[in-house]
């Protein structure tokens, strides 16, 4: 143990490998230094074991109704009572925490690479492929991320993949900006000359020596975004555009307790609290990132 | 935002060429805002053309024939060349004409002139809470960096990042109005007063008090606080953070301990030097959040019943009318890159850097 602790901290790295471990050394120290940072994270894992663990931690099956059970307050035998079907609320919110996670995962998969290429060509290539790409992200930032998407989804029908492409669509341009700018800033640097002196195509400068650096700003951002990608998921799953029933996507499952909200407030409260919780963690654990990886930016 | 080259590393441009220079910038930035422009009209007719199911079907029914179909189709202009539809389309909208609803067969540009100034007097009632509450409120925190206050702020406005609208506006719907009792529930006014005073300008908040009628002036205030409120919560959080940012930064300059140095109040330092300093930046800020709340009226006003362009435009999303969802995502593009031109020139105008 303290042989690797003396290998993270020498003050000289002696291998490539050596340094980026004590890269990510730094970075993790940074990180752990902030305690919001860590309760982000910790409710970040704990999200994560809810969803691979889901069969286990759910109290009763998703979807089983119980009309015996309709709106029952929150009870031990339904911890946070029952909705309008005499569905166990703690049970879907469990199997939800799934639907949630794969659709933020999708997303980011999805959209770090597009963004991170359309930024790095457009800032490396300069001239037109730069205006002609910089116009179109233009175009997808002049709309509210909602309302593209809710445009989208209404001309593709309604479904979790249709919700899923349409905020696919709406989440890149952020980061091809931010890739871009961050491509401009080195490609006039000296390192950048040298590389070219050798002889290195375009290709190669763009992916092997540009895009690495603009990789923590871009982790920092789709983290960031992870945020806004549930709550837009959340807005068209409550506006029904988004997982049809009987999926216990959380935004539908408030949609649907509206209608009885007055009298059973547990129908609506709970899934926001949960959608509050895991959007709130992911924004801590992005500012934390922040922090750690850029110290730059205050 | 751009960043300007550091002062001194150039020769001074001689000031006969500088207003040029100026007017070509400035006319760069709207050329590049109309390509943006025509990109969105694009882009919303692709939207328009992509629908799953078949528009004609939907006019003539599965069982018509097939002359029937042929007629419909032509009369709908889509028998024609794409690029020819996409030249129709064009036309009819330089006309202002953004076609007809699927169920009442109005006019859609009449349809948005009814329901437009609800949202108005909505994102203003917002963005007056929003700029009221959020500015000091980041200065207060930039003022107080590191302190217990910062903390408290930094957490208040992650949690309006974090917050899904629609459930807090349940929420307060659920204790505030059932519980409580202190505010209105759904819809602009009670229902007794609906259509109780002239239509002036469309803000029932006037309209009343044109009217002299103090009962709906009170229901219509009851109504919209709570909405107005839950919207107001994001762009407090948003405005307040940006504000945090641009104060701290000049917190940091030379001519802020000047002025400490030489004495003068701790308040004038803050707002007459260093908030004078940000004034742009904070009113960019704002005019780009009042575009932002369009985003959270959408959900807001379908939660609050509230009878405005989000919901007109959630209720259109639902059945697929397309010639309104076309409609209402061109007017929101439109009115953000109108808002980002203009927060863009008025940038360029307050900025004595870049004069």
């Amino acid at each position: 143990m303290s042989a690797l602790a003396a290998w993270l901290n020498d003050d000289v790295a002696a291998t490539r490998g050596q340094a980026v471990a004590q890269n990510a050394w730094r970075a993790w120290r940074r990180f752990a230094s902030n305690p919001l940072g860590l309760i982000g994270l910790a409710v970040v894992l704990l999200l994560v074991g809810t969803a691979l663990f889901a069969p286990w931690i759910a109290t009763h099956p998703p979807n089983d109704q119980n009309l015996a059970a309709r709106l029952m307050a929150p009870s031990a035998a339904h911890w946070l009572g029952t909705d309008e079907l005499g569905r166990d609320i703690w049970s879907r919110l469990v199997w939800g925490s799934r639907i949630t996670l794969s659709i933020i995962a999708i997303v980011s998969i999805v959209v770090a690479p597009i963004g991170l290429a359309v930024g790095c060509v457009a800032g490396y290539a300069g001239g037109w492929a730069d205006a002609v790409l910089m116009r179109v992200t233009d175009l997808f930032l002049a709309f509210p991320s909602l309302i593209l998407a809710l445009a989208f989804v209404a001309a593709l029908g309604p479904s979790l993949e249709n919700a899923i492409l349409a905020i696919a669509l709406t989440q890149w341009p952020p980061i091809a900006r931010l890739a871009r700018a961050e491509t401009l800033s080195l490609r006039n640097s000296d390192y950048i000359a040298a590389v070219r002196l050798l002889g290195a195509s375009p290709a190669r400068i763009v992916l092997r020596h540009v895009t690495p650096l603009c990789l923590p700003s871009v982790v920092v951002r789709v983290t960031l975004n992870m945020a806004s990608i549930i709550l837009t998921a959340a807005g068209l799953g409550f506006l029904g555009l988004g997982a049809q029933p009987p999926t216990p996507e959380w935004g539908a499952m408030v949609s649907t307790g509206r209608r009885f909200m007055l009298d059973s407030w547990w129908v609506v409260t709970f899934p926001g609290v949960a959608i509050l919780v895991v959007s709130l963690a992911f924004n801590l654990v992005g500012d934390a990132l922040r922090d750690a990886l850029d110290p730059r930016q205050g | 935002m751009a960043v300007d080259a550091p002062a001194g590393t150039a020769r001074a441009p001689s000031p006969t060429l500088l207003p040029w220079r100026r007017l070509r910038r400035g006319a760069g930035t709207v050329g590049s805002a109309l390509v943006t422009l025509f990109l969105l009209v694009l882009l919303t007719f692709v939207i328009g053309r992509l629908l799953p199911v078949d528009p004609v079907l939907a006019v003539v029914g599965a069982d018509a024939d097939n002359a029937t179909y042929m007629k419909v189709k032509a009369e709908l202009g889509l028998d024609k060349p794409i690029l020819e539809q996409f030249w129709i389309f064009l036309t009819q909208l330089a006309h202002g004409n953004f076609g007809k609803t699927l169920l009442t067969g109005r006019p859609v540009v009449e349809d948005i002139g009814r329901v437009l100034p609800a949202t108005i007097e909505l994102a203003t009632v917002t963005i007056v809470l929003g700029a009221g509450i959020g500015v000091p409120l980041g200065v207060f925190a930039a003022v107080n960096r590191g302190r217990l206050a910062d903390h408290v702020v930094r957490i208040l406005s992650l949690m309006g990042h974090s917050t899904p609208i629609f459930w807090l506006g349940m929420v307060g719907l659920i204790i505030f109005y059932a519980k409580l009792d202190w505010v209105g529930g759904s819809g602009r006014v009670e229902l007794f007063y609906v259509d109780m005073v002239p239509n002036v300008t469309g803000l029932l908040l006037v309209d009343s008090l044109l009217a002299g009628d103090m009962d709906v002036f009170w229901s219509a205030f009851r109504h919209i606080v709570l909405p107005a409120s839950v919207l107001a919560y994001s762009s407090i959080a948003y405005i307040s953070r940006m504000t945090r940012s641009f104060m701290l930064e000049q917190l940091s300059q030379e001519y802020v301990v000047a002025a400490r140095a030489k004495g003068a109040p701790r308040s004038r330092v803050i707002w007459g030097h260093a908030f004078k300093n940000i004034r742009v930046q904070v009113v960019t800020i704002v005019a780009l959040s009042y575009g932002g709340l369009l985003e959270g009226a959408v959900l807001t006003e379908t939660v609050f019943g509230w009878p405005g362009f989000g919901q007109y435009l959630t209720s259109a999303l639902v059945i697929g009318d397309m010639n309104v969802v076309v409609a209402c995502t061109l007017i929101i593009g439109c009115l953000f890159i109108g808002l980002n031109l203009l927060s863009d020139m008025l940038y360029r105008l307050l900025d004595p850097r870049t004069r």
